[in-house]
């Protein structure tokens, strides 16, 4: 069990919604990974779909050039669509 | 015929509640962090179904009887369990063979006592196959694992299987209190679960690489109240609440 992959967990809380990461466990093979899901994740009624995905197949941006990644994005407010007049009666924007 | 019934109830809610028992030992102490929550989980799923069948017996009683009395009060002799589930976890192949030799045959009992003319029987067995059925999957899948994993745990699965395999032959034996409820139409004919159990667990067996042990000698007794050497130890720590501290409450 030293040796069981690390899988990441989505669980869609319910229909209509996305899948949301919501942990990792350790599993050695997909069947293993979603029984362990069920029992880990989903006991109190947590979700009505399990995704797993193997960790080392999750591509991740690297923490080091987080600086050329996601600073530049920081003083171009104009990308954010805040300068519309948005009618009352429009909600959840 | 109500002590048949109440006897009858026994030969099943027993079986849960002292699995659920023996599960509930390795909480905290199970291989990894996920099984050890997976066997805790099958755990409550029995204890949840002990409790309502529990309760059943004790609006059958009466006199102040409730699923607690019923639960820790009663002598050795009156547990009506199998010998099977009384079995100690000695490794987790123990735990895993165990189960499953149980969980099939639970889930065909309970399939045929999902139509028993006694509703409330009717009713827990409803209830209660959904958590069943996931139970068999997870010990199938487990003793496919095991048995077709490493060399290692090839030959303790193996081993776990032939020596509970004398346990099996007493699922399918009738008590007085079996027979008396299967002539009311409320109690299901084990004997007639025989063939496909054992034709069931042969073939996942085989997907699992493993030898179906092919024994004559049978070991029999709990369904009649004369328990292994086992029985006294997990009763102890089962009653021990309610015989120190009697009818204490949460």
């Amino acid at each position: 069990m030293k040796n069981w992959a690390l899988w990441e967990v989505f669980i869609r809380s319910k229909n209509g919604l996305e899948h949301r990461h919501c942990g990792s466990l350790h599993a050695s093979d997909a069947t293993m990974a979603l029984e362990n899901a069920r029992d880990v994740y989903t006991r109190r009624m947590e979700g009505v779909s399990i995704w797993v995905v193997p960790s080392a197949q999750i591509t991740a941006s690297n923490p080091e050039n987080n600086g050329e990644t996601f600073e530049p994005a920081m003083d171009k407010a104009y990308r954010h669509p805040t300068f519309y007049e948005l009618p009352d009666e429009l909600k959840h924007m | 015929m109500k002590n048949n019934l109440i006897q009858y109830i026994y030969g099943i809610a027993d079986n849960s509640l002292i699995l659920g028992q023996r599960l509930g030992e390795l909480c905290g102490h199970g291989p990894s962090i996920e099984t050890d929550i997976a066997l805790t989980n099958i755990s409550l799923d029995l204890l949840g179904q002990t409790r309502s069948y529990f309760q059943y017996v004790a609006k059958l009683q009466g006199n102040g009887a409730n699923e607690d009395t019923v639960a820790f009060l009663r002598l050795e002799r009156e547990y009506k369990n199998v010998l099977l589930v009384e079995q100690p976890n000695t490794d987790f192949g123990y735990s895993i063979a165990r189960q499953f030799l149980f969980d099939v045959f639970h889930l065909a009992l309970l399939e045929e006592l999902q139509n028993s003319k006694d509703e409330m029987l009717a009713a827990i067995a409803k209830k209660s196959i959904k958590e069943v059925l996931y139970h068999t999957r997870f010990s199938s899948d487990w003793i496919k694992r095991l048995g077709d994993g490493t060399e290692e745990s090839h030959k303790r699965i193996q081993a776990a299987i032939n020596d509970l395999w004398i346990f099996t032959d007493e699922l399918f034996h009738q008590t007085d209190a079996d027979k008396a409820m299967v002539a009311e139409g409320i109690g299901v004919d084990v004997t007639l679960l025989k063939a496909n159990y054992y034709k069931k667990v042969s073939s996942i067996l085989e997907e699992a690489t493993l030898q179906t042990p092919s024994i004559e000698y049978f070991q029999k007794g709990g369904k009649q109240g004369i328990h292994s050497e086992h029985m006294g130890f997990i009763l102890t720590e089962l009653q021990y609440m309610q015989r120190t501290y009697p009818n204490m409450t949460w």
